[in-house]
């Protein structure tokens, strides 16, 4: 039987390694490289463009959210649902559209295509030294199943989501019963089948990024020289492997409950709301850890190059986040403090919540601890990183103040959990995010950006959140529940600051795209390393951008290297 | 000055500041001239729905049972039981509710004399390091930097001290915890709240009374002196005796909905197919007000929820007014009876 293998004639370059073939930039035509790429940088650039894309259309769902929460009353949620102002109902479906819509998008197709996607693809194998991921078709097809699972989250805000009105209203959990027989329409299977397909593709990556950094990294570049940002991706490509099939499950799970006729999640049948929940979080803390440790790694690498100085502890940063990654599948339950657990559930849930504190403080003091004695330059990733390491220890502690399930009993969904995890991912993971994006876009697009307009943007975007998210604290511990569209008189002061805030986040991001215009256009060309001697990674070895296929010969990691500095000596 | 932040981060960050600062004050004048406004259309309404009192047009049943002396919706302690506004009260505004139950009073303390303090005092210790290093190592005041990467001393410091601190939240933490989930009495009255889409039912299995409670349109919640409460009032609310324990049961008809009030430090899930109990002891009378916390569909910002505590005296009169037995008074009346009949048959 002939195979594909047996028709496999290598071609005469290859063999006999002469010049004639061995064009570095030699590129496909459009199509084949945008729509059938297997380069790990054009697949990391789509995956960039994606999340931007996702990133303006969850950010609009957010203005849209603020707006209407500026002042009492219900103000334009009716117009979005085609109604009338007097119809409750349907302005009230249309913002647990938005809320759902927003939500997902954030996490699904804005913070996880762009850090694993994005970044992943693009640096793993470049500061591992190797010329491309381990399965490039299979890298293809991750990110393509990420888009189409997009469209279908798109397509569900336009078909019925139940009686009321088009959409999938049902929160970013999903939760039972209320996605179930509490929303009949096929708008939420459409959502499901977004989050199959989101994380199939996925599940496809984390393998190969496992794959990748297990069997492809430079000669001499064993665990302990990686570079921490390749550390990070590693213990996140484990997280999702394990967690996402829990959640495919549980969401498989809630389709055949809503469609074959089986009770997994309904007590009439023998079933229970509440496994659910246990199956969603078991997957969906690790989700939360998903979203930062790449941010971590990030964060890590750009505080060394502009500290001019190794990072401090770096066994201690690399297993505080294996640490972090494996104590994140046993604290699941504290998403459910209000489900009716068992006190000493509670207790436990309680003890091993607060644990996570620990090693996250390792790391927030190893930074501080690599700038210390540092010559530090403040160029526009490190300003971001600087903002992210402040923001994301303020998350942090009123993460510890959640942690405690009594204390819970007062704040879970109200608008102080909102601004908790707004805090660790909306400053924390956004914040690494802009950070990576200006420590790596010279090199992704061989342009500068301007440092001016960078620094307008963080301290525009700094301010902005803050406005945003501070005030709900007040807002959630004054009482007021999250996912309302509309509130009691006493709540208006704070709400109406908190939209205010949106308007300068807004302005920020209109700053953002006017640099990435500007470096397109007019920016300068960019050296291979605009970093100077701390960006000591492989990466700043290439030329900016890098040729389409790097490292066709292996750079060799010699012993007197460290996980600190792996360029050739000769360099 | 040698500063690593240069003049351009300065004069933005002061531009910014004062441009905010600038903002304040006008948003806080917009915001009460808009409430203003509220407040007076609020008054004329009042003025045209209810020539009497403002109990009177609201509720047809208390009308009517007030000329019988009974039961009359108590009129809710402005700052009690209920969210405060900026405007009545800059600081109150930024923190918890007052607490009206004794585990919330040992919650508040903890969060306010524990939790708070510690978590202010990272976050400033933490932003305090920034600004050293920002300031001392920057490429101009450090252009050497050291290659130090260990120090086995500071390391174990820094994963110790912050066990050390978590331990000493965790012993209040705990002993909240077992605080809540004491054992109700078991003379403790039932109260089994239900959620439905989009209201709730409060079932009194010891009395054999049943409400169904409904939020108050605007206009209803004007009429019935709650304009201010709006989106919190409902028609019918939950009645319990105040500072004896109640054993609080939830559960709900259709989807996850959760009973919530946060003057009382308490929050638990009505989860269909699942009877979820706690006790709850309000210290004294009073309204208190809460809402639905558990996604559930549409309407779930307009099913909420009002507590209403009473002296034991006034609540049996709302029981028997309700149609209700009172379960001690029953035994007591067939007692007597029995005795009567003894005492015939002798």
């Amino acid at each position: 039987m002939a195979t594909t293998a047996d028709n496999f004639v290598p071609a005469p370059a290859a063999q006999t390694g002469g010049p004639v073939d061995d064009h570095h930039d030699h590129k496909p035509s459009f199509f084949a490289r945008w729509f059938m790429s297997t380069n790990h940088k054009d697949i990391g650039s789509l995956y960039l463009m994606f999340a931007i894309v996702a990133g303006i259309i969850g950010g609009a769902m957010s203005g849209v959210m603020r707006m209407e929460l500026m002042e009492p009353g219900i103000q334009y949620l009716w117009w979005f649902a085609g109604s009338s102002p007097e119809d409750i109902s349907a302005a009230g479906h249309m913002w647990n559209v938005f809320i759902t819509g927003h939500g997902l998008i954030m996490v699904f197709f804005m913070v996880m295509p762009a850090m694993i996607g994005g970044f992943g693809n693009w640096f793993v194998p470049l500061m591992i030294g190797a010329p491309d991921m381990a399965f490039p078709r299979m890298n293809n097809i991750s990110f393509w199943l990420t888009v189409v699972g997009f469209l279908s989250l798109l397509f569900s805000l336009f078909v019925p989501g139940n009686s009321i009105g088009n959409g999938a209203g049902v929160g970013w959990t999903v939760y039972a019963p209320l996605s179930t027989t509490g929303a009949p329409g096929p708008a939420v299977d459409f959502a499901i089948f977004s989050l199959h397909l989101a994380g199939a593709g996925s599940i496809l990556g984390a393998t190969n990024f496992i794959t990748t950094i297990f069997n492809m990294r430079a000669p001499g570049m064993t665990l302990h020289k990686m570079p921490l940002f390749v550390w990070s991706v590693l213990v996140t490509a484990f997280l999702l492997l394990l967690a996402l099939p829990v959640l495919a499950a549980a969401i498989t799970m809630l389709l055949t409950d809503r469609n074959f006729g089986t009770t997994f999640f309904d007590p009439a049948g023998g079933g229970d709301p509440v496994l659910y929940q246990h199956l969603f979080w078991f997957f969906g803390h690790p989700e939360v850890y998903i979203m930062i440790l790449p941010g971590f790694g990030m964060i890590s690498q750009i505080i060394a190059t502009f500290s001019r100085k190794p990072v401090f502890g770096y066994l201690g940063m690399a297993y505080a986040m294996v640490a972090i990654g494996v104590v994140g599948f046993i604290v699941w339950a504290h998403h459910m403090y209000t489900v009716g657990l068992d006190v000493n559930t509670k207790m436990y849930f309680t003890a091993a919540t607060m644990v996570i504190a620990v090693p996250t403080g390792v790391k927030i003091f190893s930074w501080i601890a690599t700038m210390w004695g540092g010559s530090m330059e403040l160029k526009s990733p490190m300003v971001w990183a600087l903002g992210f390491i402040f923001l994301f220890t303020v998350g942090g502690v009123t993460g510890v103040v959640l942690a405690n399930g009594g204390i819970d009993d007062n704040l879970h969904d109200t608008y102080y959990v909102v601004a908790h995890f707004h805090y660790v991912l909306s400053m924390g993971a956004v914040f690494s995010l802009f950070a990576g994006f200006y420590y790596w876009f010279p090199k992704m697009s061989g342009k500068m950006h301007s440092e001016l307009l960078s620094h307008l943007h963080f301290w525009v975007f700094f301010i902005g959140v803050n406005v945003i998210f501070f005030p709900q604290h007040f807002l959630g511990m004054n009482g007021m529940p999250r996912r309302y569209p509309d509130y009691p008189e006493a709540f208006a002061f704070w709400n109406y600051i908190s939209s205010i805030g949106y308007m300068i986040m807004a302005a920020s991001m209109l700053i953002f795209f006017v640099n990435i215009a500007y470096a397109f256009l007019a920016g300068k060309k960019a050296a291979n390393n605009p970093w100077g001697e701390g960006a000591t990674t492989l990466e700043w070895t290439l030329t900016s951008p890098p040729p389409f296929h790097q490292f066709e010969t292996l750079p060799v990691i010699e012993d007197h290297h460290d996980y600190h500095d792996h360029r050739p000596a000769t360099a | 000055m040698r500063l690593a932040i240069d003049r351009f981060h300065l004069g933005f960050l002061a531009l910014v500041a004062v441009l905010f600062t600038l903002a304040l004050p006008q948003v806080v004048a917009a915001q009460e001239l808009s409430r203003d406004e509220v407040l007076t259309e609020a008054a004329q309404e009042i003025e045209a729905l209810t020539p009497g009192t403002p109990a009177e047009g609201a509720n047809a049943a208390a009308g009517a049972t007030e000329a019988t002396g009974g039961y009359v919706p108590m009129a809710p302690t402005p700052g009690k039981g209920m969210p405060t506004s900026y405007e009545d009260d800059a600081l109150a505004s930024m923190t918890f509710q007052d607490q009206y139950s004794q585990d919330g009073l040992y919650a508040l303390w903890m969060h306010d004399y524990i939790l708070l303090p510690v978590i202010t005092a990272i976050s400033l210790f933490v932003l305090g390091l920034l600004f050293y290093v920002i300031f001392k190592f920057n490429r101009r005041s450090n252009p050497n930097p050291s290659r130090t990467t260990h120090n086995t001393m500071i390391e174990v410091v820094w994963t110790v001290v912050p066990v050390i601190i978590l331990v000493i939240i965790a012993v209040p933490s705990i002993t909240l915890l077992a605080r809540q989930y004491e054992e109700p009495p078991e003379d403790a009255i039932t109260v089994k709240a239900v959620g439905y889409q989009w209201y709730w039912g409060y079932e009194y299995p010891d009395h054999d009374v049943e409400i169904i409670s409904n939020m108050l349109t605007k206009e209803q919640a004007i009429a019935s002196g709650e304009g201010d409460q709006y989106q919190m009032a409902v028609d019918n609310r939950m009645v319990v005796p105040a500072g004896v324990p109640i054993r609080l049961q939830t559960t709900a008809a259709d989807v996850i909905h959760a009973f919530a009030i946060p003057s009382l430090w308490f929050k638990q899930d009505a989860v269909p197919g699942r009877l979820n109990e706690r006790m709850l002891v309000i210290d004294e009378p009073g309204v208190y007000y809460g809402q639905c916390s558990e996604l559930c569909g549409a309407l779930h910002g307009f099913m909420p929820i009002t507590v209403e505590a009473l002296p034991m005296e006034e609540f049996e009169a709302w029981v028997v007014e309700q149609g209700g037995t009172i379960p001690g008074a029953e035994v007591a009346a067939d007692t007597e009876a029995e005795a009567t009949e003894e005492a015939a048959a002798a």
